[in-house]
């Protein structure tokens, strides 16, 4: 297992923090992740600062907050030319926890195994996935 | 219904505009008028990607715009004209003068451009283009989310209108 990012959390205001620091407390491994805000940025510097942090760091992949957001259209925009990099839209805290746990695999292969399992998380009370 | 607002918005379709907007005002459409966006499939097909199945997205040049306002504003749906920057704004207010009040959503900090608001920054150009739409009597204000308090032209350029 490589030191340092793996992947990008980005979205609005103190979201991406948040979870960055949330992960931090339950696994600390909060480090394997950068967050970005879009706070004060238009869609063109986000992209600039994605492009910069991709370039900088061996990044697997980059969750935004909305699908209809300025990060994931900004993301939407470099992964034109980096296919190596996998997206996750509308990215919650079990998702995120789960890939985090499964940074071995393949990033294409964990974010699906990681989306399968967050999205059986979502639930009222019994019934949803255990280990969240 | 009218077009219930004229935004620019330098990040276009957005959460802000497609959820913070488009949800209180139930937004039937958008119509996004940028040169850029008008000419290129794949820049329309990104921004479609976010829009919900329900409410229809319109991608125009100002001169485009221009031909299609008065079907946009008849249509019963509440929809919301888009441009990404002042310089379309204006084109396309000298094209509709029915275009009366216009709505700041974001422009961001860049190079050049002084801090006004949390979400809106302008260069010395861009504060002398707001001032003549406004002296044209176009009402501008600045709300980036309909729970915000809209706030006057003159108080966003004196740069004391945040605390």
């Amino acid at each position: 297992m490589s030191d340092g990012p793996i992947a990008i959390i980005a979205g609005h205001a103190s979201f991406a923090e948040g979870m960055r620091s949330a992960i931090a407390r339950i696994m600390g491994l909060g480090d394997r992740f950068i967050a970005l805000s879009n706070d004060t940025m238009g869609t063109a510097e986000i992209e600039e600062r994605l492009h910069e942090l991709v370039n900088a760091h061996p990044i697997r992949a980059i969750f935004t907050d909305l699908p209809a957001g300025s990060c994931t259209i900004a993301a939407r925009r470099l992964l034109k030319t980096r296919t190596d990099i996998v997206l996750v839209t509308g990215v919650s805290l079990p998702l995120l926890l789960d890939f985090i746990a499964d940074e071995e695999r393949p990033a294409a292969e964990a974010v699906t195994r990681a989306i399968d399992r967050a999205a059986r998380a979502f639930g009222p009370g019994p019934g949803a996935a255990r280990g969240h | 219904m009218a077009i219930e607002l004229y935004r620019i918005d330098d990040r276009l379709i957005h959460g802000q505009v497609v959820v913070g907007w488009g949800q209180p005002l139930s937004l039937g459409f958008i119509a996004l008028v940028d040169d850029e966006v008008a000419s290129s499939d794949w820049e329309q097909e990104l921004y479609r990607m976010g829009v919900p199945p329900e409410m229809d997205v319109y991608f125009a040049t100002p001169e485009e715009a221009a031909r299609r306002l008065g079907e946009w504003r008849a249509d019963p749906r509440p929809g919301m004209l888009l441009t990404g920057d002042i310089d379309t704004m204006r084109r396309l207010t000298e094209l509709c003068p029915e275009v009366r009040t216009i709505n700041l959503g974001g422009i961001h900090h860049r190079a050049g451009r002084e801090h006004k608001l949390r979400y809106v920054y302008l260069t010395p150009d861009e504060e002398a283009s707001l001032r003549e739409l406004a002296g044209k009597g176009i009402a501008i204000t600045a709300q980036d989310v309909p729970a915000a308090r809209p706030i006057d032209l003159d108080d966003v350029l004196s740069g004391k209108a945040e605390p």
